[in-house]
């Protein structure tokens, strides 16, 4: 079986800085991965890497997609194959509606697997189900895109993109930062509706707290840049009772 | 008649340029005297250059180096070519009025059945007719700017509109300049719209050309006086062929509570130049004016604005914007004068410019000039490029980088696009900036 996602020796540099020394992962489809480990151990520069974001520089190793060679495609192709990075902080971008972001962004990825443009209604009426499920008013679908959203409301609309888009693996990047419990409850479940056996789920995160609701089946620990441990969920309890020091002295 | 009517260099052939053309040109006795005074004080000064502070962005003499002669009369093939380029920018439900190669076409045109309080004639009928009260409005705008000067000696044809007291229309009217790419030639124009009080008109001047126009010339300019509680809505697109020039000049006056929503947007040309005079002679009124430049390859467009407040509680707000690609260059000169007696003027002025290209230019000169000390008056400026990071956001999304572009540019002109009032106006501005955006690629 080809793996969805597969990590090899990933080495990555920013300027002069070695991020990322060597990090390998493989994620497989229904598969849900947590990865864990404190500030500054790479977990956001390895989410960027595999969405394209530019500034990074890969000095090794490759990253797999279904077996094809995800830093050889720009990001929008990245995205159109069917990989979603739900951002940490996701940007405001004022004068763009956020109706017309959706379509557009949808129907870009579609064009781009030639699939046929989604019409007007059919988005529509694929949008309000989707919004209605996560409690997204429509008055904030025709809002800028995240422009006066509150903390909790840029994360649902992340998951809003994810069930719109459908990919086959999303990143999440630190889902639950800035969010209070009640926006954290709404946040996973969310996540957990698109759990599915064809779709994987990266989930990177500082604190054990969100994988009380979002159930992974794996664990990692990463700490300066390579995965130091690998285990079952209750690695993430073992984590949250003794930190992270033990780690950092191990790398 | 292949003159040039100016040359950089020598000012050769400039004084038989007006006799050369004198046939092609309306209005004796009186008429015949402004033009010749207005065609020596263009003589005087030949093309503006550098050295000149207002056209120190805008060098004519370099960029343009020599006024071309008038472009014949159109036959019937120009008329036709002109035809299709119209449709692409015809609006539904408005009233046209087509000038092609400078020159009223009737049969482009809707001059039937008017509206109740409007009047329409062409400059050259109102020339050649003896209204001299009429003649001295039209030759009012001020000979000490060249471009202007020339144009009212030159002037061939236009439209006079005039909207009755108490009328409100509600057709738009439209003015189509169109360009029938003959030979490369100039087209000089003038339109004059006088708004009675308590009426109300819209306004939309649109410059175009047939396919294969080549390197023309438009040199066109609008008269405007809106009279007392009185509303005007003002669009104007520049989508002239990418070698063409276009020099035009506005000079609007307002009474008193009067409202002018005015904006421009220039996406063709090769080199143009608006410059508008805005004048509040009466108390309580208000304008918004904005722009938008749209520019790539080696394309110059320079906005100029001078707005006069001289009478107290008046409104102005300017908000400009520019979009600037491959060698393009973007020109943004903002006056606001607050004369002594113009207590309770607020004033404001906005540009910012978006650069796409390291060899882009923008230039940005705003002056505030305030002899009142009640006012409320203020400016500011940016120039920037793309935000990387909403880039890469909607990249991640599965936008092309030219997708994403395209729908920030379309935002960030949207701020301008956004203040006119009229749906139907708005939807053709934002179909014009679409088609530039799409001819980007």
């Amino acid at each position: 079986m080809t793996a969805l996602l597969e990590v090899k020796d990933l080495k990555v540099r920013v300027e002069d800085n070695e991020i990322l020394h060597g990090l390998s992962l493989t994620v497989n489809p229904g598969e849900i991965h947590a990865i864990m480990g404190p500030n500054g151990s790479g977990k956001s520069t390895l989410s960027h890497v595999i969405a394209g974001k530019p500034g990074y520089e890969v000095t090794g190793g490759e990253i797999l997609f279904r077996g094809e060679d995800l830093l050889e495609m720009s990001p929008d192709e990245r995205a159109a194959k069917g990989v979603f990075l739900a951002f940490q902080y996701p940007v405001e971008i004022p004068g763009v509606a956020t109706m017309n972001f959706l379509r557009t962004a949808l129907n870009a990825q579609r064009k781009a697997r030639g699939e046929s443009e989604f019409s007007t209604p059919d988005f529509l009426k694929k949008v309000r189900e989707v919004a209605a499920r996560l409690n997204i008013p429509q008055e904030m679908l025709r809002r800028g895109v995240n422009v006066g959203f509150s903390g909790g409301e840029k994360k649902r609309n992340e998951i809003l993109q994810m069930a719109l888009f459908e990919p086959a693996v999303c990143i999440l990047d630190e889902m639950d930062s800035g969010l209070d419990i009640d926006a954290l409850r709404v946040a996973a479940d969310g996540v957990n509706a698109l759990r599915s056996p064809e779709r994987a789920m990266v989930v990177i995160t500082h604190y054990q707290r969100l994988l009380n609701y979002i159930v992974p089946d794996f664990v990692h620990v990463m700490s300066k840049g390579r995965v130091v441990k690998s285990g079952g969920k209750e690695l993430a309890l073992e984590l949250e009772a003794s930190g992270y020091a033990q780690f950092e002295d191990a790398a | 008649m292949n003159v040039v009517v100016a040359k950089t260099e020598t000012g050769r052939a400039m004084s038989d340029a007006l006799a050369i053309a004198r046939d092609r040109l309306a209005g004796t006795g009186k008429v015949a005297d402004y033009r010749r005074q207005a065609f020596d004080a263009y003589a005087r000064e030949g093309l503006p250059h550098r050295r000149i502070e207002d056209w120190k962005y805008t060098d004519l003499r370099a960029l343009m180096r020599e006024v071309l002669p008038l472009a014949p009369a159109p036959d019937a093939p120009a008329l036709t070519r002109a035809g299709s380029a119209l449709k692409l920018h015809a609006i539904a439900g408005a009233r046209r009025l087509v000038l092609v190669d400078g020159v009223f076409a009737p049969k482009l045109s809707e001059l039937g059945d008017p509206e109740k309080g409007l009047g329409i004639r062409t400059l050259r009928e109102v020339l050649e007719a003896g209204d001299a009260g009429l003649h001295t409005q039209l030759f009012a705008p001020d000979n000490s700017n060249p471009m202007v000067a020339l144009n009212s000696a030159m002037m061939t044809d236009g439209m006079v509109i005039d909207v009755a007291d108490g009328a409100v229309l509600t057709e738009p009217l439209h003015i189509v300049h169109i360009a029938s790419g003959g030979t490369p030639a100039a087209m000089v124009t003038r339109s004059m719209l006088r708004l009675g009080k308590d009426s109300g008109a819209t306004l939309v001047e649109s410059y175009i050309a047939a396919d294969g126009a080549k390197a023309y010339q438009a040199h066109d300019s609008l008269i405007v006086s809106i009279g007392n509680h009185a509303r005007l809505d003002h669009v104007r697109l520049v989508e002239d062929g990418r070698d063409a020039f276009n020099i035009s000049s506005a000079v609007v006056t307002l009474g008193a509570h009067a409202h002018f929503n005015t904006f421009g947007m220039t996406s063709g040309a090769n080199v143009s130049r608006y410059q508008a005079t805005i004048a509040f002679a009466g108390e309580g009124s208000r304008v918004e004016t904005n722009g938008v430049n749209l520019l790539n390859g080696r394309q110059h467009a320079d906005t100029t604005l001078f707005l006069d407040h001289a009478v107290p509680r008046c409104d102005s707000r300017e908000v400009f914007r520019a979009v600037v690609d491959d060698r393009g260059h973007s020109v943004f000169q903002g006056r606001i004068i607050v004369r002594p007696k113009a207590q309770k003027t607020d004033a404001k002025m906005m540009t910012r410019a978006l650069l796409l290209s390291d060899d882009a230019e923008a230039d940005n000169k705003p002056e505030l000039e305030i002899f009142a000390d009640d006012v409320t008056c203020g400016h500011g400026a940016t120039t920037g490029a793309l935000d990387e990071s909403l880039l890469f956001y909607l990249r991640a999304r599965g936008l092309s980088e030219k997708e994403a572009q395209a729908l920030l540019i379309q935002a960030f002109v949207g701020e301008a696009i956004e203040s006119i009032a009229n749906d139907t106006l708005r939807e053709l501005a934002i179909s014009a900036a679409q088609r530039w955006l799409e001819a980007r690629g």
